[in-house]
């Protein structure tokens, strides 16, 4: 008897370590910029503490949204864990196709994830994917070129001293450009900037009963504004810059301002890359007195398509990727600097990183962003410079080529207007709203 | 009888040529070039085109950071055996097609080609619906099957021109001398018609390389080939214009190296029959 039971227990606990000792291996699908592809280098920290194996699958952004679009609405399972954006968290989690991160155990500290960034990678109070790393846009400005000209940057700018200011420094003989922005097509490229921009005019892309506003009075501001400043004090050729193009400008000192992602900071701040590191300041991005900024929000987050065989170690891979101990040991191995930014309110607290010259300023741009309230009119959508529903991207994508060829002088600010309000109309009925 | 050549004309056409030639290889140059440049050499205004410090750093952080020998790999095994696979079903039928018409075969022909005039994507969601089903997702297997079938058209339209232009009545007298079909097809009619299955074979295993949409939306980590590999340094966010440089080098040297090698037999089978 007593052996019969010895045996048992020997078994149980046999069968527990196993349980504990089985190892996976986890395939993640995700995009190649520079804090995932540390992570990658890093993995071997996870598989020591779980056991756990990591294969990676890394595309181009674009390429890796139409590769996991096509897995998870089939349920491929091809990946375990996918690395996606604020704009599918919400809609893939009010679809059911990604396992809900509410049982996240007390020592990750869920609380101490930025509220904005919660907020944009939930669905009805839910998180669906854990935040990598986020960020918002700013204004990066030469202190420099600033300092010559007498000008002085206020922390908090509006819309019409950025504007002033970027004419002043204007310079088309000696190449110097007073801003660079965003001029190519796509609902992440020139959209992302302008839906932004929009907020801060009052405009925004639906009135509460899903009809289009392009014909309002605020979109027509925003964008006669936009285009009058770019022909003005722009860069050549703008409707064809996007972020890297812009980058490649700023860094060989061609900008005097730019206002882009603050993921750019560490860029043009980076003596190895930047011919005018010692020279950047940063302000928030502009706005117009009506109680928005032009500034936006985006996370790269990490989540798990439902119905995966391995969701413990996808989650504890989550659970590695996200925490407080990661931000450590990046911060341990690569230094402040490289730090995913923008995920965890105990970083910004942190006073060695509190150094790192952009922190603070990122942390506020992404405190002044708001997805679930991002117009100065209510609007029924969730997402600042996007608009959460499965039309948006390419809607936004054909009103985009109508704005970028309005800077390109092939039509004026009212036929870009006319033509986005058609299409979106017609696009927007079609899907039944 | 031909034209005497002036030495002047022939100068003049051999620099058009030659000028013509860069035009088109400038692209690859250019990325061999930039490949050896430091990030903020390949993206400096106005750019540097020789006169720079050449380094191989970049090739350095490929090497450390991909395991180019796996993707390589599976680029050898998927655009061969696609390439194989698609010849030996492309054989028979361009045989039948070229020898023994019958009053569709043009229509058959056409009827082929038109799956080729259909955007990819179209397609995507039953494709990938399949895969799940057979258990085919990243798997070489299974894109051997469906670049092949992508390709076949074309295959069966190469050899389908070459064959016509073997006089069918050497393959008659192979019947009277007692050879089957088999034998006729393996012995009397393939020989002649090498260096045209050569160029085919060449041209579709170059397209199967390159191909970098079924590659890309088939495959995750263990089947990727090197168009996958290109696409993970491709970045949106972030000037990687030189590491995406050196891998793209990686990814078109060993194909580059294969066309060089056999332009010879290239142009030869793309030109069989053209002058009568």
């Amino acid at each position: 008897m007593y052996a019969k039971h010895a045996l048992r227990a020997a078994m149980a606990c046999f069968l527990t370590v196993a349980g504990i000792a089985q190892a996976d291996v986890i395939t993640i699908a995700t995009v190649n910029n520079g804090d995932m592809i540390r992570m990658q280098g890093l993995t071997s920290d996870f598989t020591e503490k779980t056991g756990h194996q990591v294969e990676w699958v890394t595309l181009e952004e674009n390429v890796l949204r139409q590769r996991v679009t096509t897995d998870i609405t089939t349920r491929g399972g091809q990946f375990d864990i996918m690395t996606i954006g604020m704009y599918e968290t919400p809609i893939w989690g009010a679809n059911g196709w990604l396992v809900p991160l509410d049982d996240l155990p007390a020592a990750y500290d869920a609380d101490d994830i930025l509220p904005a960034m919660r907020d944009g990678l939930s669905h009805d109070g839910t998180l669906y994917a854990a935040p990598f790393y986020g960020e918002s846009s700013m204004i990066m400005y030469r202190t420099d070129l600033f300092k010559q000209a007498g000008l002085t940057m206020p922390e908090a700018p509006t819309w019409d001293f950025v504007a002033e200011a970027a004419r002043q420094l204007t310079d088309k003989d000696n190449e110097v450009y007073g801003i660079c922005l965003r001029g190519k097509a796509g609902w992440g490229e020139n959209m992302a900037f302008l839906t932004a921009m929009g907020n801060s005019f009052g405009a925004r892309w639906f009135d509460e009963d899903w009809k289009a506003q392009f014909d309002s009075d605020a979109w027509k501001e925003t964008l006669s504004f936009y285009l009058d400043l770019m022909n003005d004090a722009g860069p050549p050729g703008a409707s064809n810059n996007g972020f890297n193009e812009n980058l490649s400008l700023f860094q060989q000192g061609k900008c005097a301002m730019w206002i882009d992602a603050t993921v750019a900071a560490s860029f043009v701040t980076n003596p190895a890359d930047s011919t005018v590191a010692d020279h950047v300041g940063f302000a928030l991005a502009p706005d117009d007195g009506k109680g928005k900024r032009g500034n936006w929000l985006w996370a790269w987050a990490l989540g798990i398509p439902a119905g995966t065989q391995k969701e413990a170690a996808a989650k504890a891979f989550i659970e590695w990727a996200t925490s407080k101990d990661y931000l450590a040991l990046v911060a341990e191995k690569e230094g402040w600097a490289n730090v995913p930014p923008g995920t965890r309110a105990s970083l910004y607290a942190n006073p060695e990183y509190e150094k790192v010259p952009f922190a603070a300023m990122t942390l506020k741009s992404i405190e002044t962003a708001d997805p679930l309230h991002p117009t100065v009119d209510p609007v029924p959508y969730v997402g600042v410079q996007f608009v959460a529903i499965p039309e948006f991207a390419g809607i936004a994508t054909e009103v985009g080529q109508e704005f970028s060829a309005a800077l390109a002088g092939q039509q004026s600010a009212d036929e870009a207007l006319q033509k986005a309000q058609a299409l979106t109309t017609d696009a927007m009925e079609a899907a039944g709203y | 009888m031909a034209r005497a050549v002036t030495p002047k004309r022939k100068a003049i056409t051999t620099a058009l040529a030659w000028a013509a030639g860069l035009v088109i290889f400038f692209p690859i140059l250019w990325t061999i070039l930039t490949s050896f440049k430091t990030e903020a050499q390949a993206i400096s205004d106005p750019p540097v085109f020789l006169f720079f410090d050449w380094t191989l750093e970049n090739y350095g952080i490929v090497q450390e950071r991909s395991d180019y020998m796996r993707f390589l790999w599976n680029s050898v095994v998927i655009s061969l055996g696609s390439t194989l696979l698609g010849v030996a079903i492309a054989v028979p039928a361009a045989w039948s097609m070229a020898f023994v018409p019958s009053k569709r075969t043009k229509d058959i022909l056409l009827w082929m080609l038109s799956t080729k005039m259909l955007p990819a994507v179209g397609v995507l969601y039953p494709i990938y619906l399949l895969f799940i089903r057979f258990g085919l997702l990243d798997s070489r297997a299974g894109l051997v099957v469906v670049i092949m079938l992508i390709n076949l058209p074309i295959i069966v339209w190469m050899l389908y021109t070459y064959f016509r232009e073997i006089p069918g009545e050497i393959l008659e007298a192979a019947r009277m001398d007692g050879a089957t079909l088999k034998e006729e097809i393996l012995y009397v009619l393939t020989p002649m018609a090498v260096p045209g299955i050569a160029s085919t074979v060449l041209l579709n295993v170059i397209l199967a390389w390159n191909e970098a949409f079924w590659t890309l939306n088939l495959t995750a980590a263990k089947a990727a080939p090197l168009t996958a590999f290109i696409a993970s340094y491709s970045s949106p966010e972030g000037l990687f214009y030189a590491k995406l440089s050196a891998a793209s080098t990686m990814a078109i040297a060993p194909i580059l190296v294969l066309g060089w090698f056999s332009q010879k037999q290239l142009v030869r089978g793309l030109t069989f029959g053209a002058v009568k």
